[in-house]
């Protein structure tokens, strides 16, 4: 019913990808241009839609680590958590630079994996 | 005749646009290789995966239209899942918004422009915008945004060919990169505890919401986390008679 490969016309998928994606997507960030135009700094209704969408995107975090797609689902899930948990660790003490959390984590899978065969 | 603020306005701009050198634009074409490699796996050609960089933009909203098209799932229930992962844009625009307008920048163009923001323009521009003349950060912002998006678009029609050759570790390593990036990234841009606290009990609630309801673990994730992170940092607030 109206999925991805319900219609063989060349244009369908692009239908598709054109609602489900971009009109999905770029509602809210129109919403968001209104609300921001309008938006009290510092008011608590900012601060609760703040969180909400910092804790919908830490969810999306653990998602792509737990449950990932592609190649990653290959790697075993302690070496994944390791590796991330040591990256962040790493980002932590070493002033919050992103690129040492990123080697960190990076070094730890790829040197991991090669440790394991 | 020159007009000497629209000459600054275009100095600013290609400011802007030489954040593609940046860290954050350099990992986030990492990244996009990775979902380039996704995309050819599960099969969805080379003008579609071009259309859908340029078109959707933001990362994760990709990688689950992709998933609701390998689950053949209906168009309604696509545009649902998509659209609930992306609420989260709202308020991140709604937040970067203030940052770079005037009185007399035009709201069509902040809504043109805020197709260009997704989670590494935020990071960039709210770490720099500081820096910029107010006057100017719209310039600044839109050099950024269309640059690091049009270049990103070249890449995916550029590698896709290529990307299924890539090695496996290479692959999932450019997949691991993404959540490793968002985590350390979004951590150092949210500057309220609040926020931190969001971080914390969603990275915790998302794999059990997945456990209770998978069709929408991300928005109860979010929902329940956010207002907990919410509830706490008040409660915190006033005991300490803040």
């Amino acid at each position: 019913m109206m999925s991805y490969a319900a219609l063989d016309a060349w244009w369908w998928p692009y239908v598709f990808i054109a609602v489900a994606g971009w009109l999905a997507t770029d509602i809210w960030r129109w919403l968001g241009v209104l609300v921001g135009n309008r938006l009290k700094q510092d008011s608590a209704a900012l601060t609760w839609v703040r969180a909400v969408a910092t804790a919908l995107l830490a969810a999306v975090i653990a998602k792509l680590i737990l449950y990932p797609t592609g190649e990653l689902k290959n790697v075993p899930v302690a070496l994944r958590l390791i590796a991330v948990s040591a990256g962040f660790a790493a980002f932590l003490i070493f002033g919050k630079r992103i690129w040492i959390g990123i080697l960190v984590a990076l070094a730890l899978l790829i040197g991991g994996q090669l440790l394991l065969g | 005749m020159s007009n000497p603020s629209a000459e600054r306005g275009v100095h600013w701009f290609f400011k802007g646009a030489r954040g593609i050198a940046s860290l954050p634009a350099i990992i986030l074409m990492s990244a996009f290789v990775g979902f380039c490699g996704f995309a050819v796996e599960a099969g969805i050609p080379l003008g579609e995966t071009v259309f859908m960089t340029g078109m959707i933009w933001a990362l994760p909203a990709k990688v689950l239209l992709v998933g609701s098209i390998l689950a053949g799932v209906s168009l309604p229930a696509a545009f649902i899942t998509v659209a609930l992962s992306s609420i989260r844009l709202m308020p991140m625009v709604a937040a970067l918004i203030p940052e770079i307008r005037t009185e007399k920048t035009p709201t069509w163009l902040l809504l043109l422009l805020s197709h260009f923001i997704a989670i590494t323009a935020y990071v960039f521009t709210m770490e720099r915008i500081r820096d910029v003349p107010r006057e100017h950060r719209v310039a600044f912002f839109a050099g950024f945004g269309t640059t690091v998006t049009s270049a990103n678009i070249v890449l995916v029609a550029v590698i896709y060919s290529t990307v299924a050759n890539l090695p496996a570790m290479v692959a999932g390593a450019l997949f691991f990169l993404t959540p490793v990036y968002f985590l350390t990234s979004i951590w150092a841009s949210t500057r309220d505890r609040a926020g931190h606290i969001a971080m914390i009990i969603g990275l915790a609630l998302g794999p059990v919401f997945h456990q209770v309801a998978p069709e929408f673990d991300i928005l109860y994730a979010g929902l329940v986390g956010g207002t907990l992170a919410f509830v706490a940092d008040r409660v915190w607030k006033r005991r300490s008679g803040e």
